[in-house]
């Protein structure tokens, strides 16, 4: 039994000495102290959490092939720049010398603006899959089918594609922050490209900044 | 109540369990525990809402916020056997000692040339090492592709010789197929991580595991 050791204390009542009965108690502080000890260390330098990730999966760099990145349809392109500014335009790019050439408009990293524009533009998309998952949930349908079924959503065409295009100054972190918020808001069809020389120009004409 | 503590005394308390727990703790701990060599750079990357735990199984290419890049693959056979074909390609020769050293190392940012000296060197004097200044990766000497076309080939030919095996053995794999991690700070350019993405693409590998920290779901 491991008891607290008394250090001869009460253990002579009547004042008859028996020696031989003395129990062989041994103090086990300095080990129970030790095991603490370990425990404590062992506890603090393990690290349990395995580090989490997102997938991403990148374009095919194919020189062959003629640039169809940029006849996408429902497109919306977002360009990320420096001071964690980020500019988008819907559709595709015209120049200046076409009529009506693409105007940039902002958007800030904050909940109200990139939040509210994505959930907005992906409304049709975010709906289908609530729905799907109020079936889901009440059991109308099973695991593989709703999955089948979310997958289908992200890809149809109603569905806009999203352009992620950085400059050479924009920080890692916002290209994370808004595929994640991509992420957040279901969108399924998103792609981080190399930006356009003319569309860089655009930018470098919003921020002020030299080429 | 039948028994009064002694009067005076310390009151006697049964520690058993108390005792036994703890060890039983302890040695939990020391067998879970697996060591790892410090990183050579500490990264802060960014967090994001990705729950896929990263695989064990993986080769990962870490970028500071200055834009260094730095190499490392979870598989030691793979990476002993990556260095043999470096070091052959490269005419940098490494003894059977420091190959067994640089199995253990987590993960490196120096120049071929100079890694039998980044490897000779302590823990600490890694830390301050001069030449670490990251994996060379512009077009005229593109070590890091090299490092990931090499280290790539290896940990998918030790995958698929486990494969095979368990094939034999009629049990089940336990092996997972190796990924391609990246490791970013927040703070880097994004221009550096297109290089390093570039070397990948250029060897079509496109699948990657962004390395995030953790954050919550927004609850709307």
């Amino acid at each position: 039994m491991a008891e607290i050791a008394e250090g001869g204390g009460g253990g002579h009542k009547g004042g008859k000495k028996r020696a031989k009965k003395q129990s062989t108690r041994i103090d086990m502080t300095p080990m129970v102290d030790l095991a603490f000890l370990l425990l404590t260390f062992f506890v603090l330098t393990s690290t349990f959490s395995k580090p989490k990730s997102m997938e991403l999966t990148f374009p095919v760099d194919d020189k062959d092939q003629p640039e169809i990145k940029n006849e996408v349809k429902n497109g919306i392109t977002f360009l990320l720049t420096k001071d964690d500014k980020i500019f988008y335009y819907e559709k595709e790019f015209k120049g200046k010398d076409q009529p009506e050439p693409t105007q940039l408009k902002e958007l800030s990293f904050d909940q109200s603006s990139l939040h509210k524009y994505l959930a907005d533009k992906n409304k049709w998309a975010t709906d289908q899959i609530k729905t799907l998952e109020t079936q889901f949930k009440s059991k109308q349908l099973v695991d593989s089918v709703y999955k089948r079924k979310v997958r289908e959503v992200k890809a149809d065409k109603e569905s806009p594609t999203f352009l992620i295009k950085t400059d050479d100054k924009a920080s890692y972190k916002n290209v994370i922050d808004l595929i994640d918020e991509l992420n957040i808001n279901l969108v399924g069809k998103y792609v981080v490209i190399d930006m356009l020389k003319s569309e860089l120009e655009l930018v470098n004409e919003k921020t002020g900044g030299t080429p | 109540m039948s028994k009064k503590p002694s009067k005076g005394g310390a009151p006697a308390l049964d520690m058993t369990p108390m005792v036994d727990l703890a060890f039983l703790l302890v040695t939990f701990f020391m067998l879970t525990a697996s060591f790892r060599m410090a990183e050579p750079v500490t990264v802060d990357p960014p967090s994001s809402i990705g729950e896929i735990t990263l695989p064990d199984n993986h080769i990962m290419v870490t970028i500071d916020n200055t834009g260094r890049a730095f190499f490392g693959i979870s598989n030691a056979e793979a990476k002993v056997n990556a260095l043999a074909k470096m070091s052959e390609k490269y005419k940098v020769s490494f003894t059977p000692e420091q190959i067994k050293k640089f199995s253990g190392l987590p993960s490196f940012g120096v120049d071929i040339k100079d890694l039998p000296n980044y490897i000779n060197a302590s823990e600490n004097e890694r830390i301050t090492f001069k030449g670490q200044k990251g994996i060379p990766l512009d077009s005229t000497n593109n070590q890091l592709k090299d490092w990931i076309s090499n280290g790539g080939a290896e940990a998918v030919r030790i995958y698929e010789r486990a494969k095979d095996k368990a094939k034999e053995a009629n049990q089940e794999l336990k092996a997972e197929k190796p990924r391609y991690a990246i490791k970013c700070d927040g703070k880097t350019k994004y221009i550096f991580v297109k290089d390093v993405v570039k070397a990948f693409t250029d060897l079509k590998i496109y699948q990657f595991n962004l390395i995030t920290g953790l954050e919550a779901k927004p609850t709307n």
